[in-house]
C-alpha cells in the first residue's frame, strides 16, 4: 500500500505530500494493525492450509503427505459426511425460516405498531446472550426428565429426549440458535427500512401498486445493502456454529459439525493438527466463496459513493 | 422508537422524520398484528423467564412436580451457592481482564486505519478495508490450528505469563480478539467516517494540521456515538466468546466467565436448577448492558449495514 495521492492530487492545496511526521504518524498506526492482521488472521489461514497437506501431532516433526488427510476426511472419518450435511441443515433453517421471519417482524414493527419499542427490545434481547448460555437453557426446557416441554405434554411414562434424539436433537438446537438469530436479522432489517425514503413508496402506491407488490418490487430491491450483509451473517453464522452444540454435549450424537470436528482434532486426545487443518480448509473455501461475493458488492457500492 | 436507530447518524439522513405521520389512519383494526407480536414476544421471553423462575425454586420441588408447577419455596439461595460454591467472582476478573483491553485497543487501531482508508484518500484504502473486513469473517477455527501452535512456541517472561508461553495467559486471548474484531470496527468505523463533513478535515489542513491531528483532535471527537456503539458490542461480543479462551488457556482458574461455564456444569450437573442460576448470573451482565445501552447496542450492528 503506497502513501501516495490520487491523479487529482495535485488540484487542491489540501492534497499536497505528507509531511515526515506524518509518514511516521501513518506508517506506525497502520503498520501495527496490518501487521496484527496478517499475523492472526491471514497468516494462520495460508498455515492452515499447508499444514493440511501434513501429518503432525504437534510436537514431533512435520511429514509431507499430499492429499492424504482429504482423502481419509472424505473416506475413512465417519462424522465427516454427517458434518457436512448438518451445517448445510444449518444454513438452510437460519437462511429458509429463521432470516425471513426476522425480515417479517421488521416489516411488521416498521408500519408503525404501538408498542413497536417493547417488541423490538423483547426479540432483540436473546441476541445478547452467549450461545453457550442459549445451549444451557435448552437444557433446562428440553429435558428429559423434569423439562417444561416434557411436563407440558405429561409424558412420564415415555419421555422424549429431546437432545439425546440423534433425529431430534439438531432440530432443537436449530430452533435454539435461531432464536437469536431471528432478533439479529430483524434489528438490521428494522434499519434497512428505515433507511428507505418513504417517497418511493409513495410512488409506488399512486402507480397502484398493493402493500405487498410495494414490499417486493420496490422497498425489498433498494435494501440491497442490508441484504448483502444480512445474506453475508445467515452464512457466516451457519458455518461458524460451535458453542451452542459444544455447551450441549460438545457436539457428539447427531450434532457434528464441522467447527467441532476442529476444535476435537487440535485439542481432542489425539491432536492431529493437519487432519484438523484439512477439515478447516473446507470450511475455509466453503466461506471464501460467500466472502468473495460480499467483497464484490461492498466493491461496487465504494465506486457508487 | 423511530429516534432508536435514527440517532445513529444524524449527519446523514435529515429529512425523513414526517414518515410515521402517514401510518396512523392504518392504525385502527391491528388486532391481530398485536396479539401475533405478542404471542412471538412471549415465545422469545419464555426460555429466560422459565431459567430465572427455575433458579428461585428448590431442586426437590421441581424434580417432583417439573419446572412449571405453582411454587411452595422461592429464594435467592441459588444464586449465593452458583457464585460463591463456583468461585465466580474470580472468572468475572478474568473476563475484564481480557475484555477491556481488547476492546480499547481494537477501537483505536481500528479507527485509525478507518481514518486513514476514508478520509485520507489513500491509494489502495479500498484494499485495505477488504483485507480487513473478510478477515472478520472467517470462520474462527479456519485460524485456531496454527495459533495455537504459534502461540505454544512463543516464551514470555514469568512477570507478563506465569505459563512462561503465549499459550494459557490472557495476552493469546488478547491479541486474538484485537485481530479478530478489528476488521469489524473497521468496517462499520470507515462507513460512518464517510458520512462525517470533509470541510471539517479540509480546514484543518488550511490551518496546518497533521495527520495526527486530523485522526485524534478532528475526526475522532465526531465519531463519539459510533465508537461508544462499538465498544457496547465488542465489549458483549468478547464476553460471550467462547471458542478463545477455550483453546488458548488451559489453566481453569484463568478461563474468563463464558468459557468457564462448562467446567461449572461439571461442579452443578446434579442440580440443573443451580445451573440455571449460574447461567442467568452470567448472562446478568450482558442484559444489564443491553438495557442500558439499548440505542448504542443497535446502533452498533446497524451502523455498518446502512451506509451510515
Amino acid at each position: 500500500m503506497a502513501l501516495t495521492f490520487p491523479r487529482r492530487a495535485g488540484r487542491r492545496r489540501r492534497l499536497r505530500r505528507f509531511t515526515r511526521r506524518d509518514a511516521v504518524v501513518l506508517g506506525v498506526l497502520l503498520g501495527i494493525p496490518i501487521l496484527l492482521d496478517i499475523a492472526i488472521v491471514w497468516g494462520p489461514t495460508l498455515a492452515s492450509i499447508g499444514l493440511s497437506f501434513t501429518a503432525w501431532d504437534g510436537i514431533g516433526s512435520i511429514h509431507w503427505i499430499g492429499l492424504d488427510n482429504y482423502k481419509n476426511l472424505a473416506d475413512n472419518y465417519p462424522p465427516f459426511w454427517p458434518a457436512v450435511r448438518h451445517n448445510i441443515m444449518w444454513l438452510l433453517f437460519l437462511g429458509l425460516i429463521a432470516t425471513p421471519f426476522g425480515l417479517f417482524l421488521a416489516v411488521l414493527i416498521d408500519r408503525g405498531v404501538r408498542f413497536s419499542r417493547f417488541y423490538q427490545s423483547v426479540l432483540y434481547m436473546p441476541v445478547v446472550l452467549s450461545l453457550a448460555i442459549v445451549g444451557f437453557i435448552a437444557q433446562l426446557i428440553l429435558g428429559t426428565d423434569q423439562g417444561v416441554i416434557n411436563t407440558i405434554l405429561n409424558n412420564h411414562d415415555d419421555p422424549i429426549d429431546w437432545l439425546g434424539n440423534s433425529h431430534l436433537n439438531l432440530w432443537m438446537i436449530m430452533i435454539a440458535a435461531g432464536w437469536r438469530h431471528v432478533g439479529y436479522v430483524m434489528i438490521l432489517y428494522l434499519a434497512g427500512l428505515k433507511a428507505v425514503d418513504p417517497q418511493l413508496k409513495e410512488a409506488a402506491a399512486i402507480d397502484g401498486a398493493n402493500e405487498r407488490q410495494t414490499f417486493f418490487r420496490v422497498v425489498f430491491p433498494t435494501m440491497r445493502p442490508v441484504n448483502v450483509i444480512v445474506g453475508v451473517i445467515t452464512v457466516i453464522e451457519a458455518l461458524r456454529a460451535f458453542d451452542i452444540v459444544y455447551a450441549v454435549n460438545k457436539g457428539r450424537n447427531g450434532l457434528e459439525l464441522l467447527s467441532v470436528l476442529i476444535t476435537e482434532n487440535i485439542i481432542g486426545e489425539a491432536s492431529r493438527i493437519g487432519f484438523g487443518s484439512a477439515i478447516a480448509v473446507v470450511l475455509l473455501v466453503v466461506s471464501l466463496g460467500f466472502i468473495v461475493t460480499f467483497l464484490v458488492q461492498e466493491l461496487r457500492g465504494a465506486r457508487e459513493r | 422508537m423511530t429516534a432508536d436507530i435514527r440517532t445513529t447518524a444524524p449527519v446523514h439522513r435529515p429529512a425523513t422524520p414526517a414518515a410515521p405521520a402517514a401510518k396512523s389512519p392504518r392504525r385502527r383494526g391491528r388486532w391481530g398484528v398485536h396479539i401475533f407480536l405478542m404471542a412471538v414476544s412471549l415465545a422469545f421471553l419464555a426460555p429466560l423467564l422459565l431459567a430465572v423462575y427455575a433458579s428461585l425454586r428448590p431442586y426437590q420441588e421441581t424434580a417432583q412436580h417439573g419446572y412449571l408447577s405453582w411454587p411452595k419455596h422461592l429464594s435467592l439461595d441459588y444464586y449465593r451457592r452458583a457464585y460463591t460454591e463456583s468461585g465466580m467472582g474470580k472468572y468475572f476478573t478474568n473476563t475484564l481482564m481480557i475484555a477491556v483491553p481488547a476492546v480499547l485497543v481494537t477501537l483505536f487501531l481500528a479507527s485509525f486505519v478507518a481514518f486513514a482508508v476514508s478520509r485520507l484518500r489513500l491509494r489502495g484504502g479500498i484494499v485495505l478495508l477488504m483485507f480487513f473486513t473478510a478477515g472478520n469473517l472467517l470462520p474462527q477455527q479456519v485460524i485456531v490450528t496454527p495459533l495455537y501452535v504459534l502461540f505454544n512456541k512463543i516464551t514470555l517472561p514469568w512477570w507478563m505469563s506465569d505459563s512462561l508461553t503465549m499459550y494459557d495467559s490472557y495476552w493469546a486471548v488478547i491479541i486474538v480478539n484485537i485481530g479478530f474484531q478489528m476488521g469489524f470496527c473497521v468496517f462499520v468505523l470507515a462507513n460512518f467516517m464517510r458520512t462525517l463533513p470533509q470541510e471539517i478535515l479540509e480546514a484543518a489542513i488550511v490551518d496546518g494540521a497533521g495527520v495526527w491531528t486530523q485522526f485524534w483532535r478532528i475526526t475522532l471527537p465526531l465519531c463519539r456515538p459510533a465508537l461508544a456503539a462499538l465498544a457496547t458490542l465488542e465489549f458483549t461480543w468478547i464476553y460471550n466468546d467462547f471458542l478463545w479462551a477455550l483453546i488458548f488457556i488451559s489453566n481453569p482458574d484463568k478461563l474468563p466467565i463464558t468459557s468457564s461455564l462448562n467446567n461449572l456444569r461439571g461442579q452443578f450437573f446434579t442440580d440443573y436448577n443451580l445451573l440455571a442460576a449460574g447461567s442467568v448470573l452470567v448472562a446478568l451482565p450482558t442484559i444489564l448492558v443491553f438495557l442500558l445501552l439499548q440505542r448504542h447496542f443497535i446502533a452498533g450492528l446497524t451502523l455498518g449495514s446502512t451506509k451510515g
